[in-house]
């Protein structure tokens, strides 16, 4: 990220955003569960097509957040020598 | 159509290229530059075992019954992934960090090393995992009948296809799996080979999609419009299996043996999860994307009777692509290929590690340095173990005989492996789970699982008969395998998998809360649960038992003696020592075992190191008796130091008294000398005078008369001088005889101050009204007293202008007290503790006259008379406190 680890004035901002990105990789399978179960709800007139790219589309959402919380996460612990263990306490 | 000799050339150079790309990676490797081999990729492309055969052929077949009901077998596994962070990461910190070498290690280490909790999960996954190799095998034999319709005897042909197939993988797994008993329990070539299979399914099944989609039918919308006009058009979804699939898909991705290879054994670094946790989902997505097309065309083109299983190879042939149908042929061979070559691996690692070795251990009980290779043990009993779990899985497949629908055995081989999902995740989120707990979780959960699934899956053929299924065993019927407790109406699947985690659950809970962990399974629990925060886990060995040259033998039996060498010689450099030798310290004990684990199992590496090392692992009463032990020295010295405290007090008392003897004894010697010069100066002058009266008879009476008259003298000195003597003897024994009566304080003070008037004159101030006290006393006594310290005043004050006051004060409670204080330089501190001891004089000043005894008459009479006296400091002189005995009225009144 553009915030340079030797400023020690952003080092604890950098740690919360470590840490609420550990938060929001903690969400994504929340919301997966969500969506996926979600069909449970659809009413017995519920068509295989409308099905399929409902799930697909849902899917594909799924796995572009994931990447992008995966290259924001990593950048964070690469980019500090801080273990990124701390938010497991 | 390619002939079948054509397919099986295929086949073979696909295996000898798999072959050659395994061999030529592990030689890369072994020259140490592999680090491209282990990128976040190939970890990713590993993963993909996942995607057996069951899935390449079977999830067409499954949409082509089903609907997108096929898809929740992808989706629990996405899930999964997604959730790394919380769940993979722990696992495989944990993996890394106790060098865990299957998911029966997992268990086994996490409650306490536990060899029979090991064992019973490798039972477990073994026969879970038998039907899902027999599927696979299936499949394979399925695809080669697919390229040979016109032969006519079918079953002796696919029998003997499977059992090449079967004889095949065991080769491969043994050549590449257990080319050396690695401490890292990784294997560079196979997962290298399993990565390019992966690429190879990936890359056929999407030619037969995008071939489907864009060749047979118009392109998307042409696809969508024809789902709309297919028998799976209606979605008929069944909440209940919806769920149950989707998390039974995510447990079994978690708990199935061959999955937790290659995603926490294999793993090299913990960062390829991250990317994996996104990769992988792609993965799937990619692989299902295309199934409900190919199920849809299948369906409308293939002829009533054809098996949709198969539609992604036979869909090719009918349209004539043989070239493609080869693909996809390679395609399904690498899937099940890849599928029983890790599954076999995973096992036999199990087998050895939970069955062999502690069997092996316990009948060769004469300590680890029994005779024998355990590396070549550990090695053979892996090949046995591969040999044996594909020999079960072709006699699986002999004996169900290939017939029923794939996707069942599948699902009843992934109910059976969940069934360590309590124990597993309990395990590592749960302190408080136990053994106990665990082993009643996976029993009750297998038991229910092969009572409700399993052994119904044979058929009302096999060993459950109508009967059971309709009234439940011996005419039970809250026990009929599909409506336990006689619930009816839920699906089967579903029935199991409910039942079976809900009890497993249940037994696994209450298992734990229950019973008391023993003190390693206290350790490697909270080292499992906590292990990102602790590095390390807790000490475990007391090193002083074993020998360090037992443990370099035992060590290079299951490492090799190379790399047991290297090992000790650089813990031996490591603690400052050459040689191959190191002290056997519980570090180096600790590291030791971890090593070990990664080969043989946590269970028996600590058994084995128990053996050497006598079973001094440290349990926590130990630690506990200890802890008492240092709490009773802690204790006992600060006894101790009490009681040398109390010492050293008196010795400083004691050092005080000798001090203050030592004073006296000098104060003695100088008074001997100082009453013998008394003594012996008037004795002098009335022997010389008497002398020359005796000698001399003419001598006029004048001078006879003064020289009486100082003999006279001289002899009244003497006797006050021995008066004083004997009046501080006589007190001092007790034998002074009082006389008390009534007199007032200032009628003894007038005669005591008109007896020292023959003294040096000194001014003395009164207050007459004060000394209107009346005592009741032997006044002659105290007055003596007051003699006294007038006249030391008059002779010691040194102000040119001596004052005394006197001063009568009201102590209060019938006391008084008589103050003599002058204005003179008083007397220095260190003379204010012995101016009362007999002998003591303040100088050798002869001006004082006496022979030191006053004051220590003085303190005897007030000590017979009932009051005190004492040296008051600080009045600007000299300063004596007579303490008055009580006053008259209450003295009398005591009488």
């Amino acid at each position: 990220m553009s915030r340079q680890p030797a400023e020690p004035l952003f080092l604890a901002r950098q740690s919360y955003r470590r840490r609420r990105l550990g938060d929001a990789a903690r969400l994504v399978p929340v919301l997966g569960i969500i969506l996926f179960v979600l069909p449970v709800l659809w009413s017995d007139a519920a068509r295989t097509a409308g099905g399929l790219i409902f799930l697909f589309t849902v899917w594909a959402l799924l796995i572009v957040l994931m990447a992008v919380v995966v290259r924001r996460l990593s950048a964070r612990v690469e980019g500090s020598d801080a273990p990124q263990d701390l938010d497991e306490g | 159509m390619l002939s079948f000799n054509a397919l099986v050339l295929i086949c073979l150079v696909y295996v000898v290229f798999l072959f050659v790309v395994a061999f030529a990676v592990e030689r890369v490797g072994h020259k140490g530059n592999a680090a491209w081999l282990r990128s976040p990729m190939i970890y990713t492309l590993s993963l993909s075992v996942y995607c057996t055969a069951w899935t390449f052929y079977g999830a067409v077949g499954y949409a082509a019954r089903s609907g997108l009901e096929f898809v929740t077998i992808y989706l629990g596994p996405t899930l999964v992934m997604l959730a790394w962070w919380v769940l993979l990461r722990k696992l495989v910190r944990i993996g890394r960090s106790q060098r865990i070498t299957s998911v029966a290690d997992l268990i086994s280490a996490r409650y306490g090393k536990s060899a029979p909790l090991g064992g019973l999960v490798t039972i477990l996954a073994v026969i879970g995992t038998t039907p899902y190799i027999a599927l696979q095998l299936q499949s394979v034999t399925l695809s080669f009948a697919v390229f040979q319709p016109q032969v006519t005897d079918a079953a002796a042909g696919l029998n003997s296809t499977a059992l090449v197939v079967a004889a095949g993988l065991a080769l491969f797994t043994i050549v590449f799996g257990t080319r050396q008993l690695d401490v890292n329990e990784r294997h560079t070539g196979v997962v290298m080979a399993i990565a390019i299979e992966a690429v190879v399914k990936l890359i056929a099944l999407l030619s037969v999609g995008i071939f489907v989609v864009w060749g047979v039918a118009g392109g998307p919308g042409d696809i969508l419009r024809a789902i709309e006009a297919s028998p799976i058009e209606t979605w008929s979804l069944q909440p209940d299996r919806w769920v149950t699939l989707i998390f039974l898909a995510g447990a079994a991705f978690l708990c199935l043996p061959r999955m937790f290879h290659v995603m926490v054994v294999e793993n090299s670094d913990e960062r390829h999860l991250a990317t994996a946790s996104w990769a992988f989902p792609a993965y799937l997505f990619l692989m299902s994307l295309f199934v409900v097309p190919i199920a849809v065309v299948g369906l409308a083109v293939m002829p009533g009777g054809a098996n949709p299983d198969l539609f992604v190879l036979t869909l090719p042939l009918e349209y004539g692509r043989e070239g493609l149908a080869t693909l996809a042929f390679l395609g399904g061979f690498s899937s099940a290929t890849s599928m029983v070559i890790v599954a076999a691996l995973a096992l036999a690692t199990m087998v050895s590690n939970h069955i062999v070795m502690p069997i092996w251990l316990r009948r060769a009980s004469g300590g680890a340095t029994v005779s024998g290779d355990v590396r070549e043990v550990v090695i053979l009993s892996r090949r046995l173990s591969i040999a044996a779990v594909l020999a079960l899985g072709y006699l699986y497949f002999r004996l169900s005989g290939g017939g029923s629908a794939l996707a069942a055995i599948g699902l009843i081989s992934f109910t059976g492996v969940v069934q360590v999902l309590p124990a597993l995740i309990g395990g590592i989120f749960w302190r408080g789970a136990t053994r106990i707990g665990a082993a009643a979780g996976v029993m009750t959960g297998f038991v229910v699982w092969a009572w409700t699934s399993f052994l119904p899956s044979f058929g009302e053929a096999g060993p459950l008969t109508a009967a059971v299924f309709a009234e439940g065993p011996f005419g039970l019927g809250l026990l009929r395998p599909h409506a336990l407790f006689g619930i009816e109406g839920m699906d089967p699947l579903v029935h199991a998998v409910f039942w079976s985690m809900l009890l497993n659950t249940g037994a696994f809970c209450i298992g734990s809360l229950l019973s008391f962990p023993n003190p390693l399974e206290r350790v490697q629990g909270a080292a499992i649960v906590n292990v990102f925060r602790l590095s390390e886990s807790a000490r475990g060995w007391t090193g002083t038992a074993a020998e360090a040259e037992d443990l370099l033998l035992m060590a290079q039996r299951i490492l090799g003696s190379l790399e047991a060498q290297n090992l000790f010689e650089a813990e031996a450099r490591n603690q400052g020592k050459g040689g191959y030798l190191p002290d056997v310290t519980p570090d180096f004990l600790e590291r030791l075992e971890r090593k070990l684990s990664g080969s043989v199992g946590a269970a028996t590496a600590h058994a084995m190191l128990a053996q050497i090392a006598g079973g001094t692992s440290v349990s926590v009463e130990d630690l506990m008796r200890v802890a008492d032990e240092a709490q009773q020295i802690l204790e006992y010295s600060s006894q101790l130091e009490a009681k040398s405290a109390e010492l050293g007090r008196t010795a400083r008392q004691l050092q005080e008294a000798n001090q203050k003897l030592l004073t006296l004894s000098v104060q003695k010697d100088g008074f001997l000398s100082q009453i013998s010069h008394e003594l012996r100066t008037p004795m002098t002058s009335i022997r010389a005078f008497s002398e020359i009266l005796m000698s001399d008879d003419d001598m006029a009476a004048e001078d006879r008369q003064r020289m009486s008259s100082i003999i006279h003298d001289e002899a009244i000195r003497l006797t006050r001088l021995l008066d004083d003597l004997l009046d501080l003897s006589v007190l001092e024994n007790g034998q002074v005889v009082l006389n008390p009566r009534e007199d007032t304080i200032e009628a003894i003070l007038d005669r005591a101050i008109q007896a020292t008037d023959a003294h040096p004159a000194i001014k003395i101030r009164r207050m007459r009204p004060e000394e209107d006290v009346v005592l009741y006393t032997d006044s002659d006594r105290l007055a003596q007293v007051f003699i006294n310290l007038i006249a030391n005043a008059r002779k010691y004050c040194d102000a040119p202008e001596p004052t005394l006051d006197i001063k009568v004060r009201d102590l209060g409670g019938g006391r008084h007290a008589v103050d003599l204080i002058d204005n003179g330089s008083g007397l220095p501190p260190e003379a204010a503790d012995v101016i009362f001891e007999k002998f003591s004089r303040l100088s050798d000043s002869t001006a004082a006259g006496g022979a030191g005894l006053g004051l220590a008459i003085c303190r005897e009479i007030m000590a017979r008379l009932g009051g005190d006296i004492g040296y008051l400091p600080g009045q600007g002189g000299a300063a004596f406190r007579v303490t008055l005995p009580r006053s008259a009225p209450e003295a009398a009144a005591a009488e």
